[in-house]
């Protein structure tokens, strides 16, 4: 097993909380001649209100690392942490648990449930939480009218552009109130137009508190963030400081970025 | 997560590929149907055998002679005595028994009738006028021969319904002459069809009096068997009792070496009753295997469902479904299919047995009914249980990527 190379550390504002943290976790698939070694020790914390683009290539280890800070995967070796929880004692169950109530995730393909409308859809983590119709109801028609979608909510995804789709997504990430919202490349099957609509969405989000790790290999999507980190081979090699945590997100209130 | 949830979910995928889950309902609606009719076919059957068995003549036994033990054994010959006839002494006796109603001695013999140019070998026997009643005859033309008749032995004959169209073709017989071994008999009566008895006809007989065909053709030997009529069908087992004490008395035989046997409508029936048994069993078993095969398609089918539908599973254990939850669901939606199928399949079955199938009228076994329907839920289940189970397990980070 590679050593891990020193942990590149982020300093964060002292009274805010660590929502994620990584002690030098590396992630192999495989073994022997045909081992894959996808992380080689990343060490990372991400603290609450923050807003964190991690950026790479394809093959850099991100999407690796997205599946770990996820609950989608665990570790091979190191420790992760996610709101004080470490995750290497977990079974798949409390897994489930874990993932339903710090997490939500915003897919690039946007992985809503066809057949299901955006309110259904919206609502189906909180029904694996086993909140009554009512409260579910409730909370998904708040969270589908904060994305602007208030007029479509008895809409099937098809029914529905990409962009839209998207914000489904989006709601359905924020409905469980996590603590964490995880959007793996979110506008990579989305028009300019769309994106910027999006990105704007995701700055209003962070502005409001809630913190955002984007996983993306756009320059312009990572602009939105107040901290950039750089994965490549599996190790962190960049980490750059834009804004301070519990500030407002750079970007926010600007017009749709230009491509 | 409530049940009523997950039944939600399960019934949103079985409506999301309609036609999938009919024909695999289908499956299990064939397997279900096919139990319930043809176990219904097959105690259609078995009733039915034993109502013609019962038609023979619920009240009647029959005493057949016997050879009975034909050597004495070498030392013990202390209990052993000689075969002896059934004769109509014996007869007498048997009417002295309490819970008889007649006794009707019979010999019987095959012989030739002809008339004019055509002629008919039939059963002949020769009896009492008491033993039309106990074979449950009844007469299509004519009258039977009296008793009378029977004393004076007079050339009288009763003819069966083939016999007299063998003979006869479509004229009437009543009045004419019939020659027997060169006697000629006379024609008093025809009895009504009977239909077919085991092997032989019951139809192709002839029945005269006991006197005239033992001074005709059998001689005064032992008599063939002796027909005994109950009074009902209650007493026929008191009275078979009581014909064997009588005849081993008269006979000073004992049960060992008996020269008699007395047979009743009531031995023919659990013999019947138990070969309709095997074959209502052997008719279940067949249909079982349809269900079986139904059972198969249902695992099947949620293997292809559970593949197809990888990544929604994936993104459902991504927001928080548990594996138990996956589990139940996939289970119940395996489990619907096997029950709706069940359910249409016992409407099915007991459609189907509104009609008669092959011949034979189904009488529908109440018992199979809800045991077929149980067994299909079970089948969902079980061989829902294999492709729920692959779609509870799978990884997360691998079913997002399923494309």
């Amino acid at each position: 097993m590679a050593q891990p190379p020193p942990a590149v550390q982020a300093q964060p504002a002292a009274e805010l909380q660590p929502v994620i943290r990584l002690v030098s976790v590396t992630k192999t698939y495989g073994t022997g001649e045909a081992a894959v070694h996808a992380l080689r020790g990343v060490s990372l914390d991400v603290v609450e209100r923050d807003y964190v683009a991690i950026m790479g290539a394809s093959g850099s280890g991100k999407s690796t690392m997205m599946n770990i800070i996820g609950c989608l995967d665990v570790p091979t070796e190191g420790q992760f942490l996610i709101d004080g929880i470490d995750t290497s004692s977990l079974d798949e169950q409390q897994l489930a648990v874990v993932r339903n109530r710090k997490i939500g995730f915003v897919f690039q393909a946007f992985n809503l449930i066809p057949r299901m409308t955006a309110l259904a859809n919206v609502e189906l983590p909180l029904s694996y939480a086993g909140l009554r119709a009512a409260e579910r109801r409730r909370r998904a028609e708040a969270a589908l009218h904060l994305v602007g979608l208030g007029e479509r909510m008895a809409a099937q995804p098809r029914q529905l552009s990409g962009g839209q789709q998207q914000r489904v997504a989006v709601a359905r990430a924020l409905v469980t109130a996590p603590a964490l919202i995880l959007a793996d490349e979110p506008t990579g099957n989305l028009d300019t137009r769309a994106s910027g609509d999006l990105m704007g969405v995701f700055d209003r989000l962070n502005a409001v508190g809630r913190t955002i790790v984007l996983i993306t290999h756009e320059a312009d999507v990572a602009a939105h963030a107040k901290r950039v980190i750089g994965v490549q081979d599996g190790q962190i090699v960049a980490d750059r400081r834009v804004t301070e945590p519990g500030a407002l997100p750079p970007l926010l209130g600007r017009p749709a970025v230009q491509r | 997560m409530s049940p009523v949830e997950i039944f939600r979910f399960a019934l949103a995928g079985l409506a999301a590929n309609k036609l999938r889950s009919a024909l695999t309902t289908l499956g299990i609606l064939i397997g279900v149907g096919s139990v319930i009719l043809l176990v219904a076919v097959g105690n259609g059957s078995s009733q039915s055998v034993q109502n013609a068995i019962s038609s023979l003549g619920a009240n009647s036994i029959t005493v057949l002679h016997t050879e009975g033990s034909a050597a004495p054994t070498s030392s013990s010959t202390t209990a052993f005595a000689e075969p002896q006839d059934l004769t109509t002494a014996d007869a007498q006796a048997l009417a002295q028994a309490q819970g008889v109603s007649s006794v009707s001695p019979a010999v019987s013999t095959s012989e030739t009738l002809s008339y004019g140019a055509s002629s008919d070998t039939a059963s002949l026997t020769g009896t009492d006028p008491s033993y039309f009643a106990a074979e449950d005859d009844t007469l299509s033309a004519g009258a039977y021969f009296t008793t009378q008749e029977v004393n004076k032995a007079q050339d009288v004959m009763v003819i069966g319904s083939e016999a007299a169209s063998d003979l006869f073709g479509t004229a009437n017989p009543v009045g004419k002459s019939v020659l027997v071994a060169g006697v000629p008999f006379t024609v008093v009566g025809v009895l009504a069809t009977k239909g077919a008895s085991g092997l032989s006809s019951a139809d192709n007989t002839a029945v005269a009096p006991l006197t005239t065909v033992q001074d005709a053709l059998t001689g005064f030997g032992t008599l063939d068997d002796v027909v005994v009529l109950a009074k009902s069908a209650a007493l026929v087992d008191t009275v078979e009792g009581e014909i064997t004490s009588i005849l081993d008395l008269r006979h000073h035989e004992t049960a060992a070496d008996a020269d008699f046997e007395v047979l009743s409508a009531s031995t023919l029936l659990s013999t019947a009753s138990s070969t309709a048994h095997t074959f209502t069993v052997l008719l279940g078993a067949v249909a079982a295997i349809s269900l079986l095969v139904g059972g198969i398609g249902i695992t099947n089918i949620m293997l292809v469902t559970v593949t197809e539908r990888t990544r929604e599973i994936g993104i459902r254990k991504a927001i928080g479904a548990t594996p138990g939850v996956i589990l139940a669901q996939f289970l119940t939606e395996a489990t619907l299919l096997s029950m709706i199928g069940g359910a249409l399949g016992v409407l099915a079955g007991i459609i189907g047995t509104q009609f008669t199938i092959v011949g034979v009228k189904p009488v529908t076994v109440p018992l199979s009914i809800p045991l077929a329907f149980g067994v299909s839920a079970l089948i969902g289940l079980f061989f829902g249980g294999f492709p729920a189970n692959r779609a509870a397990g799978m990884r997360p980070a691998d079913a997002l990527r399923y494309e």
